[in-house]
């Protein structure tokens, strides 16, 4: 083995440790990486380990997904890379390449005895490194250490290219460059040996200098707040050193943000161009959140959509828009993502935080006619309202969720929007016109609650949907809600509208929860209980009222609160989801979205078990049921044609209902779309 | 000895003939590769625990092709089964007609669930894979071939094809390993005496 170089001495996996010791000079890398293998095949997994012994790397191997990703969160720098398998029980080697992703930020070679075209390119979609066909032989695990090597590199590029670099960071890169051994002196001899590897690496870093900084596991709270100061920057103007600095963390350094960074914005892309042509109808609302997030309050109709329109972008996407401030017309972000595209967001396996694409997509500058695709019918409007607001809400929830003060915006402005406005502005929406007025009220917040709601009750990102206010206002916001599964933060209150269950289907996987049931004040009772960022969305009640409702879709449990307001909105996005969603089949989420998210606790239990695999798919539909409607006035009205037809949906709804989308709780009984009886 | 020096050849050629005959390919000699003096019968373990691990794979996709043949058990097949029992009464040259008759009907009531033999069949191949057992991979693509086109009966007939392949191997390594070990830890493959 090539591996034995210098190691000769060290053939025993003692020698591990003697590297550990930090006293192991450097030159050995790449032995001694520590790899992680998950594989459910007992035959395999012993295979691999006696492989990557032989190639000097210390192996820890675990047959379950969910053992491999809490043995990575308990020890944060202990990895440096993770071999996984493509088919396993308990989870989807992908949706574990994304959690690893996110949260780690390891390099993850993804392998399967499935040598299809479409696999290995939904590993590569996926953010695989590599991709391996079984039987995998040992020249193959030779050389993963590349990977490692690559990873690191592209980090300190990135911290370079944010101009972050600092002279500190950047010296001892030169010098250590040969310094191998004396890295050894350095406290981390991991770090260094990653380091080492890599030109510009100064494997020793100064004990002061961020280089040695410790490997730092972004938790969904911290990214949370890393989209909100994205997002209050705006996602052109964000820098490292700004972003570092709003969101005042201790022990983080500019380079992690930097690398964090540049992978938020690969996720961004990676959405909106699934999203791209969806924007269509979505691109009004969805405006750039990532300059508005600040104030959610200024939340206009365009936010709202482009959050809705984000809903379909991760996470991200929508904490953009919320951050953006729902009531943000300007949000130029991309037009949010449509229906499609939503469906294609909540594919992903982990809409968790997918920023970089969610966040581009909400920049984009479509228009936020937020609500102008709200089909003249109270419903349909109400839909897209929520839909909109939804998928905005989805943006912004992913975005927002990091950012508690612009939650707080948007809390407060969905909340005034949706006390006094939403519920005129949803009617209103029927028209379409209205939805654009809406705006920085109520209109905005609301779509884009629901929206972001439901995206971040994906992502898990925690709105703080207070939608309360925005529940009212929006049917749509719940509806937005709905469909995004915007993490607990949207604290269902913003859309208890069917969005929610949608999105609580969706989203139930269980993110976010709790918090959005608090969230969810009074009429909307959206429970986006995105567990996740329930902290953080809390005090984003306005924006983050929608997500909320998104959220609570996912939170399951918000069903409960959410079903007053919920019915009105649910049963319209029950509607939207259920004749858009019926790509996926899924209507039993539909009607779950119908249904208010009220039964969101109960419909995601219910749809989540069904609809455990596919929460993406369906939150996409709904999403995407909103997000059509909410765009575009003169495309609502198309949509809405084209999508269900009120009557379908009134029967499709009410049949889903009764059929089960298990929601247990049918408070809200959808009786056309009360637009009315939101309670605000 | 002598006999040491006969063992060691009947092990090489019994190998060989392994690689020979088809019954393995370079994945085993991975496998090989990987024994040393810290596992020397690394091999055999992994082998071992293949085989204890496939047998449950073999009985899930066993089960997942069963049709559900007891008649009594369900009335639905009663009919066909006595039609079956009054076919063969009538005339024995129509067998091809009752055997027809009772597993249309069989599988009329239990249609098979491709989807489930196909992930099950995925992880019985990676796993076969992985030892380097080459017709028992071939059987497996094969049947994975019938899932895909929704060929029951192909899937059938490629797994009991499928089963035999894998019994042989089985019984052939056995052998090989024991004899492997009568010969002696110092024999191996590669090691010219």
């Amino acid at each position: 083995m090539n591996l034995t170089n210098g190691k000769g001495s060290m053939s025993t996996a003692s020698s591990s440790a003697a590297w550990r010791a930090g006293d192991v000079v450097p030159d050995q890398f790449p032995a001694g990486l520590r790899v992680l293998v998950v594989d459910d095949d007992p035959t395999c997994l012993m295979i691999l380990e006696k492989m990557l012994r032989t190639c000097l790397y210390e192996v820890t191997k675990c047959n379950r997904a969910e053992t491999a990703l809490s043995l990575l969160r308990e020890n944060k720098n202990g990895y440096d890379i993770v071999i996984s398998d493509v088919h396993m029980p308990d989870m989807d080697g992908f949706k574990l390449l994304e959690h690893i992703g996110l949260e780690m930020d390891l390099p993850v070679i993804m392998m399967s005895a499935d040598d299809g075209k479409s696999v290995v390119m939904k590993g590569v979609t996926h953010g695989a490194c590599d991709y391996l066909i079984k039987p995998v032989r040992i020249e193959a695990l030779k050389n993963i250490w590349q990977h490692v090597v690559r990873k690191k590199r592209n980090e300190w590029k990135d911290l370079e290219q944010s101009g972050s670099v600092e002279e500190g960071d950047r010296q001892p890169k030169q010098s250590e460059e040969a310094d191998y051994s004396s890295s050894a002196n350095e406290g981390n001899w991991r770090n260094s040996k990653k380091r080492k590897d890599e030109e510009e690496d100064a494997e020793e870093r100064d004990d002061t200098s961020t280089l040695k900084k410790p490997r730092v596991v972004w938790s969904v709270e911290l990214h949370q707040q890393f989209v909100a100061a994205v997002n209050q920057l705006g996602i052109d103007k964000a820098v490292p050193k700004k972003i570092l600095e709003l969101m005042n963390v201790p022990g983080l350094t500019r380079e992690n943000v930097a690398s964090h960074l540049q992978k938020y914005r690969l996720y961004l892309r990676r959405l909106s161009g699934v999203s791209q042509h969806q924007n269509n109808l979505t691109n009004s609302f969805i405006n750039p959140q990532e300059a508005s997030y600040g104030p959610l309050s200024s939340l206009n109709g365009l936010d709202l959509q482009t959050l809705a329109a984000t809903g379909q972008l991760p996470a991200q996407s929508l904490a953009t828009l919320q951050a953006a401030g729902l009531g943000r017309s300007a949000v130029k972000s991309r037009m949010p993502m449509p229906i499609v595209d939503q469906r294609n967001l909540f594919s992903f396996e982990n809409p968790k935080l997918r920023f970089g694409e969610g966040q581009q997509q909400i920049s984009s500058s479509k228009p936020m006619n937020f609500l102008h695709g709200i089909p003249t019918t109270m419903e349909p409007k109400q839909l897209a309202n929520l839909h909109h607001s939804a998928q905005s809400l989805g943006g912004m929830n992913m975005q927002v969720n990091a950012h508690g003060g612009q939650g707080g915006q948007g809390d407060s402005l969905l909340m005034q929007m949706s006390q006094s406005q939403s519920r005129g502005q949803i009617l209103n929406e029927t028209t379409g016109s209205h939805v654009p007025t809406l705006p920085s009220s109520i209109g905005q917040p609301v779509l884009p609650n629901a929206v972001v709601g439901g995206v971040l009750a994906r992502n898990g990102l925690a709105e703080n949907g207070r939608g309360t206010g925005y529940i009212q206002v929006s049917q749509s916001s719940s509806m937005l809600n709905f469909p995004l599964n915007s993490p607990a933060e949207l604290s269902g209150n913003s859309f208890p509208l069917g969005s929610a269950p949608g999105i609580s289907s969706l989203t139930s996987k269980g993110t976010f929860q709790e918090e959005v049931n608090s969230e969810i004040k009074g009429s909307v009772g959206f429970m986006p209980s995105y567990d996740i960022f329930s902290d953080l969305n809390n005090h984003k009640s306005h924006d983050w009222e929608l997500h909320n409702v998104g959220m609570t879709f996912n939170a399951s449990h918000q069903a409960n609160s959410l079903q007053s307001n919920l019915d009105v909105g649910s049963s319209v996005l029950s509607h939207q989801g259920f004749s858009s969603s019926q790509r996926t089949g899924q209507n039993r989420n539909i009607s779950a979205v119908g249904k208010p998210i009220f039964t969101a606790g109960d419909a995601t239990d219910h749809v989540n078990a069904n609809n455990v695999g596919p929460l993406n798919t369906f939150f996409d539909n709904s999403v995407r049921v909103k997000s059509e409607i909410v765009p575009d006035a003169n495309c609502d009205t198309n949509i809405f044609s084209e999508q269900f037809g009120q009557e379908d949906l009134m029967s499709a709804l009410l049949k889903q209902q009764q059929g089960g989308v298990a929601p247990a709780e049918n408070e809200f009984d959808f009786d056309g779309y009360p637009l009315d009886n939101i309670p605000v | 000895m002598e006999r040491n020096n006969q063992l060691h050849r009947q092990v090489i050629l019994s190998r060989q003939s392994l690689f020979d005959q088809g019954f393995l390919d370079e994945q085993f000699l991975q496998l090989e590769e990987l024994q040393d003096d810290a596992n020397p019968n690394f091999v055999e373990e992994i082998v071992t625990l293949h085989y204890r691990d496939s047998a449950r794979l073999i009985l899930s996709i066993e089960q997942a092709l069963s049709v559900e043949n007891f008649p009594f058990l369900n009335p639905k097949l009663l009919f066909s089964y006595l039609f079956y029992c009054l076919v063969q009464q009538v005339k024995r040259q129509l067998w091809c007609l009752k055997v027809a008759s009772f597993l249309c009907l069989c599988r009329e009531r239990n249609p098979l669930d491709f989807n489930k033999l196909d992930s099950l069949m995925h992880q019985f191949k990676g796993s076969s894979s992985s030892i380097g057992a080459k017709k028992v991979k071939a059987e497996c693509t094969l049947f994975r071939e019938f899932c895909s086109a929704g060929n029951g009966e192909g899937c059938i007939r490629t797994f009991q094809q499928l089963k035999k392949e894998y019994a042989t191997l089985k019984k052939k390594l056995e052998a090989y390993f024991q004899l492997a070990r009568q010969a002696g830890p110092a024999q191996t493959a590669c090691r010219p005496k």
